[in-house]
């Protein structure tokens, strides 16, 4: 466990120090933010139906899906992808520890330190000139945290498989296009999945997707009754554990198989 | 003149076949952002879905904005990417051997690097051709005209910005972020008309980016959407051509950074 959290901080002091990219990161965020959220209110502005989520609620969406973008499993890791290519994986595997495991620490470090910097600065901003509201009560807040721990979990999980197809297909050209588009679009980063058409709710709500994002925030929205909140829970969880036992079974049988290039 | 651009086809078909010796990867390119882009328009169909219209605007003449702005990108974005990708010629030096050649910055910058990706033009043509058979405008030659000019004035602007945005470098050698806040969010914001937003973001986007010029402001003239064509039928119709003028401003500073450029010495 020990070797697990050095590998976690270590990863996590590196990834801190890009500052400047984190700044450079936050304008461009807060400019896409502002677009969306003067989209939205246009068509929100353009009817008078009562909609499944509020005109209000959904700026705060925005700006939640702004500040945690990176949040997503929408890259691989370049630094595996050098490895694989190059054939330094090798030095991987001497390490004495799981190869899985130290790909998944790997994985949560990529994920959170670089979004940590630029959300807090981007929800500061958001919060105070244009209109994302705090969690109504300890209740929501509470329910927003622990969906998105769940949400962590399974993004983590979900990247660690992506990174582990590379030693598959050592390129991972299709992966590196074609999952951001469909993580952005079935997480409910795009549009908030309660305003898709009816029919292509359902179907989304069982893909695994709709747990990075539309799970937790509309935890912290306060619309994810108890009973939701528990099969919501349960979803994050199942999907997690999937991906853990399928990243781990193909990185255990293409290690196995491996090819180390080079000499 | 003619013997600078037969130079410059020259340059881009060697960058074209070397391109294409990488068939797969060009595919998955292409496809990828197809498919991007594709969602993305669906989204925009379930928000219409939803909502009915935006302001008065209808899903097709969402769709004309849609393929005039995403097209004109697509045609920028392939052809300026030498520009696009202009700042790693600055961190590596390598900028300082063209100054050293008999010919001109901009021919070898603009030749230097031809993007394959074809998703993006595939995509829009597909929206555009859906609008325009959708939408309810008796064409005539005037306004088969004025298409084009927003067309081509969309190119120019967007090729301007990834000439501005390589001008930058010379001062601050890497590629500003806050660059793709107009170039892909200035692709973000044409998709709609320009009366959905606020005051201020709508001044950026037409004086400083002359982007309604080229999209909006013709386009009223085109679907006759009476807060637009009470403008001025004239000043409307010749909006395009302040594309043009981006461009030359943008090539103007290029030339100015080309003179004060200092090499990074690396």
């Amino acid at each position: 466990m020990k070797s697990y959290l050095a590998i976690l901080s270590a990863r996590f002091r590196v990834l801190l120090q890009y500052r400047m990219a984190a700044a450079a990161g936050f304008g461009t965020q807060l400019f896409w933010g502002l677009i969306r959220m003067m989209i939205f209110q246009a068509f929100y502005d353009s009817s008078s139906a009562a909609q499944p989520i509020s005109r209000a609620d959904v700026v705060t969406y925005i700006w939640l899906g702004q500040a945690l973008l990176g949040f997503l499993p929408w890259n691989l890791d370049s630094d595996i992808r050098a490895m694989v290519r190059n054939g330094t994986v090798a030095y991987e595997l001497l390490r004495p520890v799981d190869l899985y495991g130290a790909w998944y620490m790997r994985a949560l470090a990529q994920r959170t330190a670089p979004t940590i910097l630029r959300a807090i600065p981007l929800l500061l901003v958001a919060g105070l000139f244009f209109g994302m509201r705090p969690p109504a009560n300890a209740h929501d807040l509470v329910c927003w945290i622990v969906t998105t721990l769940g949400a962590i979990a399974f993004s983590c999980a979900f990247t660690t498989l992506m990174n582990v197809t590379l030693v598959v297909t050592v390129s991972g050209e299709g992966v590196a296009r074609f999952m951001p588009p469909l993580v952005y679009t079935l997480s409910g980063m795009l549009i908030p999945i309660s305003l898709l058409p009816a029919w292509l709710i359902p179907i989304v709500n069982i893909l695994p997707f709709r747990a990075l994002v539309d799970t937790p925030f509309r935890a912290y929205l306060g619309q994810l009754p108890d009973r939701e909140f528990a099969f919501a829970l349960a979803h994050q969880l199942v999907w997690t554990i999937v991906c853990v036992i399928a990243g781990r079974a193909m990185l255990t049988r293409s290690v196995r198989r491996m090819v180390i290039q080079g000499g | 003149m003619q013997d600078t651009l037969a130079l410059y086809f020259r340059l881009v078909s060697v960058c074209l076949r070397s391109k294409m010796q990488y068939r797969a990867s060009f595919v998955l390119l292409s496809a990828g952002q197809f498919f991007s882009l594709a969602l993305e328009f669906l989204a925009i169909w379930a928000l219409f879905a939803r909502f009915g219209s935006l302001k008065g605007w209808s899903l097709a003449e969402i769709g004309l904005f849609y393929g005039v702005t995403h097209g004109s990108f697509a045609v920028a974005e392939v052809i300026g990417r030498g520009f696009d990708t202009f700042s790693d010629m600055i961190k590596s030096g390598d900028f300082d051997r063209f100054l050293l050649r008999p010919r001109g910055t901009v021919l070898q910058v603009a030749g230097r690097e031809f993007d394959g990706r074809l998703g993006r033009l595939a995509q829009s043509a597909v929206v555009f051709a859906w609008a325009i058979k959708s939408l309810p405008i008796a064409w005539d030659a005037g306004k088969v005209a004025l298409l084009g000019a927003m067309f081509i004035g969309g190119v120019c602007l967007f090729y301007g910005l990834f000439v501005l945005q390589a001008t930058m470098s010379f001062w601050t050698i890497e590629t500003l972020e806050i660059m793709n806040a107009v170039t892909y969010g200035g692709t973000e914001t044409g998709q709609y008309p320009l009366t959905i937003y606020k005051p201020w973001f709508r001044s950026i986007f037409t004086f400083v980016i002359p982007l309604a010029c080229v999209n909006y402001l013709p386009a009223g003239l085109l679907f006759g959407h009476s807060a637009v064509s009470s403008m001025g039928t004239a000043l409307l119709a010749i909006s395009p051509v302040a594309g043009l003028l981006f461009l030359g401003l943008s090539l103007l500073s290029w030339q100015y950074g080309v003179k004060r450029y200092c090499s990074t010495g690396s």
